[in-house]
């Protein structure tokens, strides 16, 4: 089996130490975190992880699988890039001058369909939201200028399939 | 000793008391039935120790003379009663000394209640006085872990920690108790906790998996059952048997699965693994249909997985959904509880007879016990053996002791050997192989089953790890046997040096000290055996003793535990000597 990204999506309790007992899994594994992200869910009181990892498939259900193990964690999922809606945001701070002084800077931004944030005296701040290696392409780009500071968030990611945490919800709470 | 036990009372609590935290505490103890715990206290526990000292009519606590001695007496408890343990330590070096009972809980699936003290919540994160991040350290060997800050939330906490621990696959749960909660009052109720809307313990069972492993079993011409400590757990033992017996299924047990079933029932062939019986591992690759249930496919369990069982359709039944398919793939996986699944089974198996298939497994027993058996039973050379030593323990104890082993090659001998007529008798550390296991973990079985008797089998190494508890059994008069099969060597270490290091014996010879002298400055009755001569007369006095009774034997110094997978080989290549 073939290494190939993976969002794993999981659905838990928002409760203190669950991140860490997540991220155990994967480092009793030996297995990189690509990238995190934690959010609410579209279910009031219900957390979503949205972790990449690049593994095989076998990799993928077993982690999957001991996560949903775990007592607070509701249900996970695992997805491949295909199945699912995916994106990542990153912040570029640059200094100002750059903004008048290099004619190029201005095509970038237009290309690469940024947005200005907000613009001070000593800089301004682009934001991107996008697959990986547009921000990549993005960042190369504009990195012969300089960059003051560059972030990017984790991926975030919806599946394509229903994912009926709901009904998974209800049917726990009727037992 | 039988008045130990403190007088267990009903605590029933409707209307809302005012209460101190650590009052809360002992509650919400004596609520889940709880009248023994294991324990050593400190600066950050204190007021719990204190209200134990107030309720000690009706809490016994026990202070083991280490931290992981509690783990482990809570544990043997816990195995032998099917009630949850509870262990309790201090903050800082107390809680990080039960880090590996806990450990060894997880892996094992025992369930157990810690209870740590904590620094208080303002000084949290300040490195103050013995504060260590036990929730942070023991998250990857816990079920589940919660720290408490507030004193109002102890009872909902304490209910769900039993819950969990108990439900399902059982397991350690460790619960970090801030001194300013314990002292702090709150308004105390208590309700037993019956879910968490995030945590199905027990799956649906499937009724089409159901069939389609009814008619792999139909008709399977060699089918062979596999069976683990999910039996014991779900206390699925006669169902197991009436499945064995009425589809005539040859079955063997992993090292925790022992005495779910009778060790002379016919259909009992022994023990699969490393050191288990030639027939049950060679024959693993001629079945055609294994059933696995209630054990997960641990690799001292398959060898290699490339070679195991690959001919044969796997049928697993599990009540973990993560085991299923992660070592071994099933081509039907059961979900569920093992009796609720087993029952639902048996009526679609056909009753059956595989006598010529059974046979195989005779055929292979008459060689194993040829080389290796006769040997270690009956030895004629001059040095005693372990397995003359279970041996007679077999025959003193009738079959009816609760055998707790350490961890080595006295553990190997033990399991391999020893009888048992009941379930739940075997306790030993299979998951995560423990040493310094068993004299803690045999107090703990005894307190747990006071009308069996319970002897400790350790090594001359692993013994000395917990040496220590000595003092809990002299304290309490606690009737254990302690046997120390004395090698002078860490022995299943050196047995791999000979075989793997070209008897290269690093750090594995033992310079001991007199064994009795330590038993007898903790005034418990003891004696040594050198000669064969002496054995069966110790092992008979022991067994008759009604005080704890420690025995040394000292045993050939470099025998080997045969038969034996070599790690990463198949179960096929399993060698006899
Ligand atoms: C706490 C711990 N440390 C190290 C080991 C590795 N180990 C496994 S068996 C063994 C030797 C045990 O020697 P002994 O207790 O004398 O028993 P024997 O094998 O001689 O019966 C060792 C060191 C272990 N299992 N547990």
């Amino acid at each position: 089996m073939e290494n190939q990204w993976y969002t794993i999506s999981v659905y838990s309790e928002n409760n203190i130490g669950l991140l860490n007992r997540i991220s155990g899994i994967f480092l009793k594994r030996h297995i990189n975190i690509e990238s995190l992200n934690v959010s609410k869910s579209e279910i009031e009181d219900v957390s979503k992880f949205t972790i990449v990892i690049f593994a095989t498939e076998n990799w993928a259900r077993k982690i999957v699988q001991q996560i949903e193990k775990q007592v607070e964690v509701i249900k996970a999922y695992y997805h491949t890039d295909d199945e699912t809606i995916y994106q990542e945001s990153a912040l570029f701070k640059i200094a100002s001058n750059l903004l008048f002084d290099e004619r190029q800077i201005q095509n970038i931004i237009k290309e690469s369909n940024s947005q200005i944030v907000t613009v001070a005296r000593d800089f301004f701040v682009l934001s991107k939201t996008g697959r990986r290696h547009e921000i990549d392409e993005m960042h190369d780009a504009l990195e012969p200028y300089g960059i003051m500071q560059f972030v990017r968030s984790g991926r975030i990611a919806v599946s394509k399939a229903t994912m009926p945490i709901t009904n998974i919800l209800a049917e726990f709470q009727n037992q | 000793m039988e008045t130990l036990r403190a007088q267990k009372k009903e605590s029933k609590k409707k209307t809302p008391i005012r209460i101190s935290g650590a009052e809360a505490i002992i509650h919400c103890l004596l609520a889940e039935g709880v009248d023994l715990i294991y324990g050593y206290p400190g600066g950050a526990i204190m007021p719990v120790y204190d209200e134990l000292y107030k309720f000690q009519d009706k809490l016994t606590h026990i202070l083991t003379r280490h931290e992981q001695g509690a783990t482990h007496a809570a544990q043997g408890y816990a195995r032998v009663s099917g009630k949850v343990g509870v262990a309790m330590a201090t903050s800082g070096p107390g809680a990080t000394n039960l880090v590996t009972g806990i450990a060894d809980a997880q892996i094992d699936s025992t369930p157990m209640v810690c209870i740590t003290g904590q620094v208080p919540r303002h000084l949290l994160g300040s490195d103050a006085f013995q504060e260590t991040d036990i929730v942070g350290i023991s998250t990857p060997v816990t079920k589940w872990n919660y720290q408490i800050t507030k004193a109002s939330e102890i009872p909902e906490i304490m209910a769900k920690a039993f819950y969990i621990a108990r439900s399902g696959r059982p397991g350690p749960v460790l619960i970090d108790i801030t001194k300013n909660a314990q002292f702090d009052e709150l308004d105390f109720a208590y309700e037993k906790c019956t879910g968490v809307r995030s945590y199905k313990p027990v799956p649906e069972p499937d009724l089409k998996a159901i069939e389609a492993a009814a008619s792999l079993i139909n008709n399977a011409k060699k089918p062979y059952i596999v069976f683990g400590q999910g039996v014991i757990l779900g206390e699925a033992e006669a169902e197991l048997k009436a499945l064995v017996e009425k589809a005539g299924i040859p079955a063997a047990w992993t090292i925790l699965g022992l005495s779910a079933m009778d060790t002379d029932h016919p259909l009992n062939v022994g023990m699969v693994g490393m050191h288990g019986n030639y027939g049950p591992n060679v024959l693993t690759n001629e079945c055609d249909v294994l059933v696995a249930i209630g054990m997960r496919f641990d690799d001292r369990v398959t060898g290699s997985l490339d070679t195991y069982a690959k001919q044969a359709k796997v049928i697993h039944l599990e009540i973990d959904p993560a085991e299923i398919n992660k070592n071994v793939k099933a081509d039907v996986a059961i979900l569920g509880d093992a009796k609720q699944t087993l029952d639902l089974l048996l009526p679609l198996v056909k009753k059956n007879d595989h006598s010529e298939w059974k046979n195989e497994f005779d055929k292979k027993y008459q060689i194993e016990y040829d080389t290796v058996i006769k040997n270690d039973i009956t030895p004629t050379k001059e040095g005693l053996t372990m397995g003359e030593v279970i041996e007679q323990i077999n025959i003193a104890s009738e079959h009816k002791a609760v055998i707790v082993t350490d961890v080595g090659q006295h553990q190997m001998i033990a399991c391999r050997y020893a009888k048992f007529k009941q379930s739940k008798s075997n306790i030993t550390s299979g998951g995560l192989g423990t040493m310094g296991f068993a004299l803690p973990a045999a107090i703990g079985a005894k307190m747990g089953a006071m009308d069996r008797e319970v002897v400790a089998i350790a090594g001359d190494g692993g013994y000395q790890m917990t040496i220590q508890e000595l003092g809990v059994i002299f304290q309490h008069n606690v009737p254990v046997k302690i046997v120390v099969l004395n090698n002078d060597h860490l022995g299943m270490v050196r047995q791999w040096q000979e075989l793997f290091f070209e008897s290269r014996y690093a750090s594995t010879v033992m310079t001991n000290p007199d064994f009795v002298k330590i038993a007898e400055g903790y005034h418990i009755k003891s004696r040594r055996v050198v000669e064969r001569s002496d054995l069966k007369d110790a092992v008979t006095e022991m067994i008759a003793s009604k005080d704890p009774y420690f025995l040394e034997v000292k045993v050939e110094k470099e025998d080997n535990v045969f038969p034996m997978i070599p790690s990463g080989a198949s179960v096929s290549d399993i060698r006899l000597k």
